[in-house]
């Protein structure tokens, strides 16, 4: 791996040759207008920043404010109806806006590359992965064979431990983590001084992310890159950025150092952003988290004031009528803000209060509302028997929350379908709810049944029948679970709607005309409707963006004190998933590796695989531990492993070779905490770096009694 | 926003489509946003009418469209109200004005029995549009049941049909058609029913692709779980949201319709004579085309590829705005 690629570099032509004293990039006030029914919009507005060589600077902002369009305006790759209204745009110190297209086109070939989020998409499916890969290289003007010999060797460089197989692959048969490193590999074959990564991770595992990311980040010391990182995810780059650009409604409402723009943000944005994500181990019970009130305004909707005003705390007349220039706020970062020496003390939209469950503590003798023993579920694929979930014992108590968490393929997708009928378990497997067996199928389940137990989906735009009104959608389900109908039905059907914060005028709308955060507040009165006693919770806030998620998640926190609802929390958002549980149970290839409470489970020790997943989640907190690395990939759940499942990618594995031949049982190692590993707990404790302080085992103990 | 093309896919030269296709995600994006900031608002503008109305604007901007409507319009007034302004009776024979050619008197001639052409063509637009329209809404209907059916139950059922619809496709319609009037006898109900019942399957095959696209997604699965009925999911929850392919069908079908009556009736086994029926009218007169008489046969063959292109024009046109 760290071989070097000086020497091969110099014999690259380079057509613009890097000028030592410009900046890799400079944006200089620029606009981007698309043309939309014959009317120009602006969606990008007196964008300015600059990046220097080899560094990487993030933009960050929610979806709808112009990070890719200003990313589409920096390469001059814009759709048809969209165009560079002023400004301007200099790469190397070449200014771009007014470059040939056979300049741009070499510009493009050696000096600029980028890297999207759908790997599938960016790669052509039917060439193999070496002929796409060398191709760059003869564009670059080599020689067949000495293109492949490249090829083979960036391969080597993207950590593709067997390149010269992956070669003569196709697209398709390769993992999504393979493909982005595949992809990676392309954009930086031509050596470009500038590397853009359009959100090159938000269709990755965390696992896979994290392992991209350490990667990247590798990468642009070797190759002396410039990076421009553009992602929704704050902690994302906070680690990989030196500098940072928060947009906001097309405009860049606060630049800086990442370190200090995180630390102490100074645009009432940036706080408000920071504020919704759950961060240090907030938990439902220590507070809601804060949120932005209110909508991004429409593009084209230039206000005269401040963008921001309309939803900021702090605004004043001031801000209505007088947009804020770029203020100095210390000679290396700016805010948008007439009031940035106030931003830190923003006064919270939402308040902090709780309204605990009045019983307190849960009753932990209380009989479970829904008990699942031996729980399994096999699809028959081509011939093939597939454990998609396996022999799983979990018990659901009244007004608790189970978070299921694990990379995609571990199964807890169908466990949650199991649950609801909509997969048929198993023979033998045993789901009771109130210690009454329930059908596998949720056609053979009675209306009370069905009414028990229902689900939030991920992603609201499938979850609701678009040609459908608000009031049809949640009526439906109130007149099917909850047998209303008339006036009863009529005044439960707004007493629904508002309990989600919805307004009765949003009745009369179709899905469409509503924005992500309000569908899935439809998604949530539907699920409500019926007085479900547990209800499935599958990702539904990772189609969202921050300020959004913390909405929703306030609200599912406040539906559940309220109602003593029981949820089954599906995310792989560890962050997100520790927010609101109080149980956790971690699945691979189907099997509970760890159970038992929130707070335990985080705390650690962890299992090995459970370590692994917290440690490849980036954090704003700025202190990261030491990375502990998952080999290789997820086994196919058709041939899974002999032994222990996460043996072949476990970092801990026992060189007894217990590991291989035996699988662990799933054993209570410490009061209420369960784990399926050989490692006995007081060594994980050890080798984790847990060793306990008198307190925290004191809290554990009395936690335990 | 997620940008869908990739520079990478430029260097390598294979750019051509990647910029429209971000050009329609950009207008998604531009699009959504509005509705969003007046929801805060209150709902005054955002029914499902203006986005109708948007479909309707975009249609009448569409010279296409235009044509079309307008060749189908003018058909369709000569099928209603032609007996009122045709200049002469289109059955009333004239033996002394036999094959006369087009004049100021007869502006489409004469035909061999001294019926004046243009009257027989302006009144010959009423079987074919009668019959046509009837025949593909009998067709949409079924074949809109059936494809639900398959593609909501799928398995045996859906297989059967399948196959079913193959061993009809490798048929011409013309050739069933043949073969069930044949034996049942040539009427209006008959070509109805067996035009409807061949349409029927092609139709149900769109369908049932549409289905299966839709059955896939969470709304399906949260009606099961409101134990909603096989009825109740297929027609309230499926067919609304796969309307679009199904108009389109119906357009579709419906030019397909004129030209296998207008066969049906040029081989004598649609509209009979003396109807001036446009197929029927050619058949009966193309033999004359060799002596020189080609009115006879021209205006009829030019109406009858009229109402066909006017119909497609509408059709594709409202394929644009309504599956965009």
């Amino acid at each position: 791996m760290n071989r070097s690629l000086v020497s091969t570099s110099a014999r690259l032509p380079h057509e613009h040759p890097p000028d030592e004293r410009a900046k890799v990039l400079e944006v200089n006030h620029l606009d981007v207008s698309y043309r939309v029914r014959d009317r120009e919009r602006l969606a990008v507005r007196d964008v300015s920043f600059e990046i220097g060589r080899q560094e990487s600077f993030g933009l960050v902002g929610e979806s709808g404010c112009g990070k890719s369009t200003t990313a589409l305006a920096v390469t001059r790759y814009l759709p048809s109806n969209g165009r560079i209204s002023s400004g301007g745009v200099k790469v190397n110190g070449h200014d771009l806006t007014s470059m040939d297209k056979a300049s741009l086109r070499r510009l493009r070939a050696r000096t600029v590359s980028m890297v999207y989020q759908e790997p599938m998409k960016a790669l052509n499916p039917s060439i193999r992965i070496g002929r796409q890969l060398s191709e760059v290289y003869e564009i670059i003007g080599l020689k067949r064979a000495e293109a492949l010999e490249r090829a083979e060797a960036m391969l080597r460089n993207v950590q593709i431990s067997d390149p010269g197989l992956v070669m003569r692959r196709y697209p398709h048969q390769l993992s999504g983590g393979m493909q982005q490193r595949v992809i990676i590999a392309m954009a930086l074959a031509s050596e470009p001084s500038l590397l853009i990564l359009d959100e090159p991770t938000t269709a990755l595992d965390a696992t896979v992310e994290a392992e991209v990311l350490d990667l990247v980040a590798l990468l642009r010391q070797e190759f002396q890159t410039a990076v421009l990182f553009i992602s929704h995810n704050l902690a994302v780059i906070a680690k990989m950025c030196d500098r940072v650009g928060v947009m906001y409604a097309g405009e860049l409402v606060e630049e800086g150092p990442a370190e200090q723009v995180f630390e102490d943000p100074r645009h009432p944005y940036t706080v408000g952003l920071l504020r919704c994500v759950p961060q240090r181990g907030q938990r439902k019970d220590h507070g809601r988290l804060d949120t932005i009130p209110g909508f991004l305004p429409g593009p084209g909707q230039v206000p005269r004031g401040c963008v921001f005003a309309q939803r900021c705390s702090l605004a004043d007349e001031r801000c209505v009528s007088e947009a804020p220039p770029m203020y100095e706020v210390t000679p290396l970062r700016s805010s948008r803000c007439h009031y940035h020496e106030d931003a830190p003390r923003v006064p919270r939209s939402t308040p902090a209060d709780v309204q605990l469950p009045e019983s307190g503590e849960l009753d932990r003798a209380e009989a479970p509302v829904i008990r699942l023993r031996g729980v399994s579920k096999t699809f028959k694929v081509r011939g093939e028997s597939v454990r998609a979930v396996s022999d799983i014992d979990l018990d659901l108590r009244l007004g608790e929350t189970l978070g299921l968490v694990g990379e995609s393929g571990c199964g807890k997708s169908t466990l949650a379908r199991v649950l609801l009928g909509l997969t048929p378990p198993d023979e033998g497997s045993v789901i009771e709810l109130d210690g009454l067996p329930l059908a596998g199928r949720c056609s053979e389940r009675d209306r009370e049944q069905l009414q028990a137990i229902q689900i939030i989906f991920q992603n609201p735009d499938s979850a609701l029948n678009r040609r459908h009104s608000v009031r049809h959608i949640v009526t439906r389900a109130l007149r099917k679970l909850a047998g209303l109908s008339g006036d009863a039905c009529e005044t439960r059907l707004v007493e629904v709607v508002r309990s989600v914060r919805l307004e009765e005028s949003h009745l009369a709308l179709r899905p469409r005309h509503l924005s992500g955060g309000l569908k899935q507040r439809v998604a949530i009165a539907r699920a409500f409707a019926g007085s479900p006693r547990v209800l499935v919770c599958d990702e539904p806030t990772s189609a969202l963006d921050v300020s959004v998620q913390a909405a929703i998640l306030n609200l599912l926190a406040d539906l559940q004190s309220r109602e003593r609802v029981t949820y089954v929390f599906i995310s792989h958002d560890l962050g997100v998933v520790r927010y609101l549980s109080d149980r956790i149970a971690v699945l691979y290839l189907g099997k509970v590796m760890e159970y038992g409470p929130a707070e335990t489970v985080f705390a650690g020790p962890h299992h090995p695989y459970t370590e692994g997943l917290l440690s490849a989640l980036p954090n704003l907190d700025g202190v990261q531990g030491e990375r502990v690395k998952l080999e290789g990939e997820l086994p196919s759940a058709a041939h899974p492993p002999a032994g222990c499942v996460f043996h072949t990618r476990c970092p801990r594995r026992l060189s007894s070779g217990v590991c291989e031949s035996s699988e662990p049982p799933l054993v209570e190692v410490e009061p209420d905490h369960m784990m399926r590993c050989h490692i006995p707990i007081t060594e994980l404790r050890r080798l984790q770096g847990k060793e306990p302080s008198g307190q925290e085992e004191a809290q554990r103990t009395s936690a335990a009694t | 926003m997620t940008a869908d093309s990739d520079l990478t896919a430029a260097l390598v030269g294979a750019k051509a489509e990647s910029a429209s296709v971000e050009a329609g995600a950009m207008t998604d994006v531009l699009d959504r946003a509005p509705f969003v900031v007046v929801s805060s608002s209150g709902a005054q503008d955002l029914s499902p009418r203006r986005i109708r109305a948007e479909q309707l604007r975009q249609l009448v901007h569409s010279k296409a469209f235009i044509v079309g409507a307008l060749i189908l319009l003018w058909w369709i007034v000569c099928a209603i109200f032609g007996t009122l302004f045709v200049p002469y009776n289109p059955l009333s024979q004239s033996l002394l004005n036999v094959n006369a050619a087009p004049s100021a008197a007869h502006w489409f001639g004469t035909d061999s029995l001294g019926r004046d052409v243009f009257s027989r063509v302006i009144v010959g637009a009423r079987d074919i549009l009668e019959i046509a329209p009837l025949a593909t809404l009998v067709g949409t209907a079924v074949g809109t049941a059936i494809g639900l059916a398959q593609g909501y139950f799928r398995g045996a059922f859906d297989m059967l049909v399948g196959r079913l619809v193959d061993a009809l496709l490798a048929l011409p319609t013309v050739i069933v058609a043949f073969l069930f009037i044949v034996a049942v006898g040539a009427n209006t109900l008959t070509l109805v029913i067996v035009i409807g019942f061949t349409f029927a399957f092609i139709i149900a095959r769109t369908v049932r692709t549409a289905v299966l696209q839709e059955r896939e997604l969470d709304y399906i699965a949260a009606a099961r779980l409101r134990n909603e009925n096989a009825f109740h999911i297929m027609f309230v929850e499926v067919l609304p949201n796969v309307l679009g392919p199904i108009i389109v069908e119906f357009t579709v079908r419906l030019g397909y319709a004129i030209f296998t009556i207008a066969t049906l009736s040029f081989l004598g086994f649609g509209v009979q004579p003396p109807t001036p029926d446009w197929g029927a009218t050619v058949a009966s007169n193309y033999q004359y085309l060799a002596a020189g008489y080609w009115w006879q046969t021209l205006f009829p063959a030019l109406a009858i590829a009229s109402l066909v292109v006017a119909i497609n024009l509408v059709g594709d046109s409202m394929e644009a705005a309504l599956l965009q």
